[in-house]
Protein backbone atom coordinates (compact mmCIF):
# COMPACT_ATOMS: atom_id res chain seq x y z
CA UNK A 1 0.00 0.00 0.00
CA UNK A 2 1.38 3.58 -0.71
CA UNK A 3 0.80 6.50 1.20
CA UNK A 4 1.08 8.94 -1.47
CA UNK A 5 0.11 12.30 -0.06
CA UNK A 6 -2.68 13.55 2.16
CA UNK A 7 -5.57 12.26 1.14
CA UNK A 8 -4.85 8.54 1.63
CA UNK A 9 -2.63 9.50 4.85
CA UNK A 10 -6.02 11.08 5.97
CA UNK A 11 -8.17 8.34 4.80
CA UNK A 12 -6.16 5.86 6.97
CA UNK A 13 -6.25 7.90 9.92
CA UNK A 14 -9.83 8.41 9.75
CA UNK A 15 -9.81 4.41 9.60
CA UNK A 16 -7.70 4.48 13.39
CA UNK A 17 -9.98 6.85 14.99
CA UNK A 18 -12.96 5.39 14.11
CA UNK A 19 -11.47 1.83 14.94
CA UNK A 20 -10.72 3.51 18.14
CA UNK A 21 -13.47 5.52 19.02
CA UNK A 22 -15.98 2.74 18.60
CA UNK A 23 -13.76 0.57 21.13
CA UNK A 24 -13.75 3.52 23.26
CA UNK A 25 -17.70 3.42 23.06
CA UNK A 26 -18.32 -0.23 23.61
CA UNK A 27 -16.01 0.02 26.59
CA UNK A 28 -18.40 2.78 28.04
CA UNK A 29 -21.62 1.44 27.29
CA UNK A 30 -23.90 0.43 30.63
CA UNK A 31 -23.64 -3.43 31.04
CA UNK A 32 -26.78 -5.08 31.74
CA UNK A 33 -26.66 -7.60 34.91
CA UNK A 34 -26.49 -10.56 32.28
CA UNK A 35 -23.12 -9.00 30.69
CA UNK A 36 -21.74 -8.39 34.68
CA UNK A 37 -22.11 -11.62 35.20
CA UNK A 38 -18.78 -13.60 35.65
CA UNK A 39 -19.01 -17.13 34.48
CA UNK A 40 -15.71 -19.26 34.00
CA UNK A 41 -14.87 -19.49 30.63
CA UNK A 42 -15.50 -23.61 30.03
CA UNK A 43 -16.24 -26.22 27.58
CA UNK A 44 -20.23 -24.98 25.83
CA UNK A 45 -22.41 -26.93 27.90
CA UNK A 46 -24.66 -29.33 26.56
CA UNK A 47 -28.15 -28.56 25.01
CA UNK A 48 -30.79 -28.85 27.64
CA UNK A 49 -34.41 -28.97 27.74
CA UNK A 50 -35.65 -25.62 25.73
CA UNK A 51 -36.53 -22.95 27.84
CA UNK A 52 -40.56 -21.22 27.91
CA UNK A 53 -40.38 -18.27 25.38
CA UNK A 54 -40.87 -15.50 27.61
CA UNK A 55 -38.58 -17.05 30.77
CA UNK A 56 -35.47 -14.87 32.51
CA UNK A 57 -32.29 -16.35 31.32
CA UNK A 58 -30.56 -18.29 33.75
CA UNK A 59 -27.90 -16.41 35.88
CA UNK A 60 -23.73 -17.06 36.26
CA UNK A 61 -23.37 -17.11 40.01
CA UNK A 62 -20.70 -13.80 40.64
CA UNK A 63 -17.03 -15.69 41.57
CA UNK A 64 -15.16 -13.64 44.25
CA UNK A 65 -12.03 -13.87 42.36
CA UNK A 66 -13.66 -12.23 39.63
CA UNK A 67 -14.86 -9.37 41.58
CA UNK A 68 -11.68 -8.96 43.32
CA UNK A 69 -10.37 -8.13 40.18
CA UNK A 70 -12.55 -5.14 38.91
CA UNK A 71 -12.84 -3.53 42.55
CA UNK A 72 -10.16 -1.19 44.43
CA UNK A 73 -9.93 -1.71 48.06
CA UNK A 74 -10.93 1.76 49.16
CA UNK A 75 -8.32 2.09 52.43
CA UNK A 76 -5.25 0.78 50.47
CA UNK A 77 -5.75 2.42 47.31
CA UNK A 78 -5.02 -1.19 45.59
CA UNK A 79 -7.08 -3.42 43.47
CA UNK A 80 -8.65 -5.78 46.13
CA UNK A 81 -6.76 -8.70 44.62
CA UNK A 82 -3.82 -7.16 45.43
CA UNK A 83 -4.55 -5.94 49.03
CA UNK A 84 -3.72 -7.63 52.36
CA UNK A 85 -5.17 -5.94 55.38
CA UNK A 86 -8.37 -6.06 57.54
CA UNK A 87 -10.40 -3.56 55.71
CA UNK A 88 -9.85 -5.98 52.34
CA UNK A 89 -10.81 -8.73 54.31
CA UNK A 90 -13.76 -6.73 55.74
CA UNK A 91 -14.89 -6.15 52.03
CA UNK A 92 -14.49 -9.82 50.68
CA UNK A 93 -16.74 -10.99 53.52
CA UNK A 94 -19.09 -8.33 52.14
CA UNK A 95 -18.89 -9.75 48.92
CA UNK A 96 -19.17 -13.10 50.52
CA UNK A 97 -21.84 -12.25 51.69
CA UNK A 98 -23.86 -10.79 48.42
CA UNK A 99 -22.60 -13.50 46.30
CA UNK A 100 -23.77 -16.13 48.96
CA UNK A 101 -27.42 -14.42 48.38
CA UNK A 102 -27.25 -15.26 45.03
CA UNK A 103 -26.01 -11.01 43.87
CA UNK A 104 -24.81 -11.30 39.83
CA UNK A 105 -21.55 -9.23 39.87
CA UNK A 106 -23.34 -6.45 38.39
CA UNK A 107 -25.17 -5.94 41.84
CA UNK A 108 -22.05 -6.30 43.69
CA UNK A 109 -20.35 -3.84 42.15
CA UNK A 110 -23.25 -1.91 42.76
CA UNK A 111 -23.27 -2.32 46.08
CA UNK A 112 -19.78 -1.39 46.77
CA UNK A 113 -20.78 1.61 44.72
CA UNK A 114 -23.30 2.44 47.03
CA UNK A 115 -20.61 1.81 50.05
CA UNK A 116 -17.76 3.32 49.08
CA UNK A 117 -18.27 5.41 46.04
CA UNK A 118 -17.45 5.25 42.23
CA UNK A 119 -13.69 5.18 43.19
CA UNK A 120 -14.42 1.26 44.47
CA UNK A 121 -14.56 0.76 40.77
CA UNK A 122 -10.90 -0.59 39.46
CA UNK A 123 -11.83 1.05 36.25
CA UNK A 124 -12.27 4.66 36.04
CA UNK A 125 -15.59 6.36 34.64
CA UNK A 126 -16.30 7.22 31.25
CA UNK A 127 -17.60 10.30 32.09
CA UNK A 128 -16.04 13.97 33.75
CA UNK A 129 -12.72 14.42 34.35
CA UNK A 130 -11.96 10.80 34.52
CA UNK A 131 -12.99 10.32 30.79
CA UNK A 132 -9.37 11.95 30.58
CA UNK A 133 -8.27 7.94 31.27
CA UNK A 134 -9.78 7.11 27.86
CA UNK A 135 -9.25 10.21 25.68
CA UNK A 136 -5.71 10.85 26.35
CA UNK A 137 -4.28 7.43 25.18
CA UNK A 138 -6.64 7.43 22.13
CA UNK A 139 -5.69 11.39 21.45
CA UNK A 140 -2.07 10.53 21.88
CA UNK A 141 -2.42 7.92 19.55
CA UNK A 142 -3.97 9.90 16.68
CA UNK A 143 -1.42 12.24 16.81
CA UNK A 144 1.30 9.80 16.25
CA UNK A 145 -0.52 8.01 13.47
CA UNK A 146 -1.32 11.52 12.33
CA UNK A 147 2.69 12.50 12.41
CA UNK A 148 3.87 9.27 11.09
CA UNK A 149 1.66 9.90 8.28
CA UNK A 150 3.27 13.26 7.19
CA UNK A 151 6.58 11.96 7.91
CA UNK A 152 6.24 8.91 5.64
CA UNK A 153 5.00 10.99 2.84
CA UNK A 154 7.82 13.83 3.39
CA UNK A 155 10.06 11.34 3.12
CA UNK A 156 8.86 9.97 0.10
CA UNK A 157 8.37 13.18 -1.87
CA UNK A 158 12.68 13.62 -0.74
CA UNK A 159 13.31 10.43 -1.91
CA UNK A 160 11.70 11.13 -5.69
CA UNK A 161 13.38 13.76 -5.67
CA UNK A 162 16.76 13.42 -4.79
CA UNK A 163 16.64 9.94 -7.23
CA UNK A 164 18.91 11.01 -10.27
CA UNK A 165 17.01 11.10 -13.92
CA UNK A 166 18.08 7.85 -16.22
CA UNK A 167 20.68 9.65 -18.52
CA UNK A 168 19.58 9.78 -22.18
CA UNK A 169 21.55 7.43 -24.45
CA UNK A 170 22.87 8.80 -27.80
CA UNK A 171 21.20 8.70 -31.32
CA UNK A 172 23.13 6.14 -32.54
CA UNK A 173 23.73 3.77 -29.07
CA UNK A 174 20.63 3.72 -28.30
CA UNK A 175 19.43 2.45 -32.33
CA UNK A 176 22.15 -0.12 -31.52
CA UNK A 177 20.60 -1.20 -28.33
CA UNK A 178 17.40 -1.64 -30.02
CA UNK A 179 18.69 -3.55 -32.62
CA UNK A 180 20.38 -5.79 -30.22
CA UNK A 181 17.22 -6.66 -28.20
CA UNK A 182 15.36 -7.17 -31.37
CA UNK A 183 17.77 -10.00 -32.23
CA UNK A 184 17.22 -11.53 -28.66
CA UNK A 185 13.52 -11.14 -28.72
CA UNK A 186 12.00 -14.67 -28.75
CA UNK B 1 4.87 27.34 7.13
CA UNK B 2 4.55 23.37 6.52
CA UNK B 3 8.11 23.13 8.26
CA UNK B 4 6.28 24.57 11.35
CA UNK B 5 3.29 22.42 11.43
CA UNK B 6 4.94 19.13 13.35
CA UNK B 7 6.68 20.92 15.97
CA UNK B 8 3.77 23.12 16.48
CA UNK B 9 1.46 20.24 16.99
CA UNK B 10 3.91 18.41 19.28
CA UNK B 11 3.78 21.35 21.58
CA UNK B 12 0.31 21.68 21.42
CA UNK B 13 -0.30 18.26 22.58
CA UNK B 14 2.28 18.31 25.08
CA UNK B 15 0.69 21.41 27.02
CA UNK B 16 -2.37 19.36 26.39
CA UNK B 17 -1.07 16.56 28.39
CA UNK B 18 1.20 18.93 30.76
CA UNK B 19 -2.49 20.94 31.51
CA UNK B 20 -4.14 17.58 32.15
CA UNK B 21 -1.48 16.68 34.54
CA UNK B 22 -1.42 19.62 36.49
CA UNK B 23 -5.25 19.57 36.57
CA UNK B 24 -5.51 15.70 37.59
CA UNK B 25 -3.00 16.64 40.42
CA UNK B 26 -4.50 19.67 41.60
CA UNK B 27 -8.05 18.03 42.02
CA UNK B 28 -6.68 15.20 44.05
CA UNK B 29 -4.65 17.07 45.97
CA UNK B 30 -5.87 17.64 49.63
CA UNK B 31 -6.63 21.06 50.49
CA UNK B 32 -5.06 22.84 53.50
CA UNK B 33 -6.52 26.19 52.94
CA UNK B 34 -9.20 25.86 56.09
CA UNK B 35 -5.80 24.90 58.41
CA UNK B 36 -4.53 28.16 57.02
CA UNK B 37 -7.47 30.23 57.38
CA UNK B 38 -7.72 29.02 61.20
CA UNK B 39 -4.14 29.67 62.20
CA UNK B 40 -5.14 33.37 60.87
CA UNK B 41 -7.47 33.74 63.61
CA UNK B 42 -10.23 33.41 60.39
CA UNK B 43 -13.27 31.60 60.59
CA UNK B 44 -14.08 30.03 57.10
CA UNK B 45 -17.32 28.27 56.00
CA UNK B 46 -17.45 24.98 56.63
CA UNK B 47 -17.27 22.82 53.70
CA UNK B 48 -20.79 21.16 53.28
CA UNK B 49 -22.72 18.31 50.74
CA UNK B 50 -26.03 16.39 51.56
CA UNK B 51 -25.06 12.80 52.48
CA UNK B 52 -27.07 9.98 53.79
CA UNK B 53 -27.46 9.48 57.77
CA UNK B 54 -25.72 5.86 58.91
CA UNK B 55 -28.51 5.60 61.10
CA UNK B 56 -31.77 5.52 59.24
CA UNK B 57 -32.67 6.60 56.03
CA UNK B 58 -32.42 10.19 54.67
CA UNK B 59 -30.16 12.99 54.06
CA UNK B 60 -28.74 15.49 55.91
CA UNK B 61 -26.38 18.55 55.54
CA UNK B 62 -23.83 20.16 58.09
CA UNK B 63 -25.95 23.24 57.42
CA UNK B 64 -29.40 21.65 58.93
CA UNK B 65 -27.98 22.05 62.03
CA UNK B 66 -26.84 25.77 62.11
CA UNK B 67 -27.52 27.69 65.32
CA UNK B 68 -25.59 24.73 67.23
CA UNK B 69 -22.20 23.82 68.23
CA UNK B 70 -21.03 21.18 65.79
CA UNK B 71 -17.97 18.97 66.51
CA UNK B 72 -17.13 17.64 62.95
CA UNK B 73 -15.42 13.81 63.61
CA UNK B 74 -14.58 11.74 60.33
CA UNK B 75 -13.89 8.25 61.72
CA UNK B 76 -14.47 4.48 60.41
CA UNK B 77 -14.42 1.56 62.20
CA UNK B 78 -11.39 0.35 60.90
CA UNK B 79 -9.47 3.22 62.72
CA UNK B 80 -7.77 2.31 66.10
CA UNK B 81 -7.71 6.02 66.91
CA UNK B 82 -11.47 6.05 66.35
CA UNK B 83 -12.46 3.55 69.26
CA UNK B 84 -10.05 5.00 71.57
CA UNK B 85 -11.22 8.24 71.29
CA UNK B 86 -14.75 6.96 71.33
CA UNK B 87 -15.38 6.89 74.83
CA UNK B 88 -14.39 10.95 75.16
CA UNK B 89 -16.63 12.00 72.36
CA UNK B 90 -19.47 10.19 74.07
CA UNK B 91 -18.88 12.61 77.26
CA UNK B 92 -18.91 15.50 75.19
CA UNK B 93 -21.97 14.75 73.20
CA UNK B 94 -23.68 14.58 76.63
CA UNK B 95 -21.66 17.86 78.10
CA UNK B 96 -23.13 19.48 73.98
CA UNK B 97 -26.59 18.53 74.71
CA UNK B 98 -26.61 21.21 77.40
CA UNK B 99 -25.71 24.03 75.29
CA UNK B 100 -27.42 23.53 72.24
CA UNK B 101 -24.83 21.56 70.48
CA UNK B 102 -23.88 18.10 68.97
CA UNK B 103 -21.17 15.80 67.20
CA UNK B 104 -21.94 14.77 64.27
CA UNK B 105 -19.81 12.17 62.46
CA UNK B 106 -18.51 11.01 59.16
CA UNK B 107 -17.65 7.88 58.32
CA UNK B 108 -14.95 7.22 55.49
CA UNK B 109 -14.30 4.57 53.49
CA UNK B 110 -16.07 2.48 55.50
CA UNK B 111 -18.87 -0.19 55.56
CA UNK B 112 -22.11 0.77 56.52
CA UNK B 113 -22.92 -2.65 58.76
CA UNK B 114 -19.28 -1.76 60.25
CA UNK B 115 -19.83 1.30 60.77
CA UNK B 116 -23.06 0.55 62.90
CA UNK B 117 -21.75 -2.05 64.75
CA UNK B 118 -18.85 0.20 65.64
CA UNK B 119 -21.06 2.70 66.86
CA UNK B 120 -23.13 -0.09 69.09
CA UNK B 121 -20.17 -0.84 70.42
CA UNK B 122 -19.29 2.12 71.61
CA UNK B 123 -22.40 3.14 72.68
CA UNK B 124 -22.13 6.16 70.43
CA UNK B 125 -25.53 7.91 70.37
CA UNK B 126 -24.61 10.91 67.71
CA UNK B 127 -25.69 11.32 64.12
CA UNK B 128 -23.01 9.90 61.52
CA UNK B 129 -23.47 10.42 58.02
CA UNK B 130 -21.87 8.27 55.20
CA UNK B 131 -19.83 10.63 53.19
CA UNK B 132 -19.39 7.67 50.33
CA UNK B 133 -17.51 9.32 47.56
CA UNK B 134 -14.87 10.99 49.73
CA UNK B 135 -15.73 14.15 48.96
CA UNK B 136 -16.83 16.56 52.00
CA UNK B 137 -13.49 14.62 53.39
CA UNK B 138 -11.62 15.85 50.54
CA UNK B 139 -12.84 19.20 51.28
CA UNK B 140 -11.65 19.57 54.47
CA UNK B 141 -8.19 18.37 53.15
CA UNK B 142 -8.87 15.02 55.39
CA UNK B 143 -5.62 12.65 54.66
CA UNK B 144 -6.19 10.17 57.85
CA UNK B 145 -8.28 9.34 60.68
CA UNK B 146 -9.66 10.51 62.94
CA UNK B 147 -9.91 14.37 62.11
CA UNK B 148 -12.37 16.85 64.18
CA UNK B 149 -13.18 20.68 63.38
CA UNK B 150 -15.47 22.70 65.82
CA UNK B 151 -18.24 24.74 63.79
CA UNK B 152 -19.73 27.77 65.39
CA UNK B 153 -23.54 28.24 65.70
CA UNK B 154 -22.90 30.19 61.99
CA UNK B 155 -21.33 26.62 60.47
CA UNK B 156 -17.82 28.46 60.29
CA UNK B 157 -14.61 26.52 61.05
CA UNK B 158 -13.57 27.39 64.49
CA UNK B 159 -11.25 25.01 65.53
CA UNK B 160 -9.60 21.74 63.69
CA UNK B 161 -7.39 18.64 65.19
CA UNK B 162 -6.13 16.51 62.62
CA UNK B 163 -5.11 12.99 64.55
CA UNK B 164 -6.92 11.96 67.49
CA UNK B 165 -8.66 13.98 69.23
CA UNK B 166 -7.90 15.53 73.46
CA UNK B 167 -10.13 16.94 76.08
CA UNK B 168 -8.21 20.12 76.00
CA UNK B 169 -8.79 20.74 72.42
CA UNK B 170 -12.62 19.75 72.84
CA UNK B 171 -12.93 22.18 75.74
CA UNK B 172 -10.75 25.35 74.28
CA UNK B 173 -12.55 24.64 70.49
CA UNK B 174 -15.85 24.62 71.57
CA UNK B 175 -15.73 27.84 74.20
CA UNK B 176 -14.29 29.22 71.58
CA UNK B 177 -17.14 28.20 69.11
CA UNK B 178 -19.60 29.47 71.77
CA UNK B 179 -18.32 32.73 72.02
CA UNK B 180 -19.11 33.91 68.33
Amino acid sequence: MSLRGGPRAFALLALVCAALGSAVAARAEPRSPAHGTLAPAGPAQAPGPARPSGAPAPRARASLPDIEREVMCPVCGVPLNLADSPQADRERAFIRALIAQGRTSAQIKQALVTQFGRGVLALPPSHGFDAAAYLVPLAAVVVLVALVALLLSRWRRRGRAAAPATPALPTDEARHLERDLARYDL
Amino acid sequence: MRRALIPSLVAVCAAGLLGVLVYGVAARSHSRTLDDAVAHGQRPPAPDRSLPLLQGGGQRRLADYRGQVVVVNFWASWCTPCAEEAPLLNRTQAALSHIRGTIIGVTFRDLSSDSLAFMSEHHSTYPSLRDVDGKLAQAYGTTQLPETFVLDRSGRVAAISRGEVSSDFLRRAVALAQSS
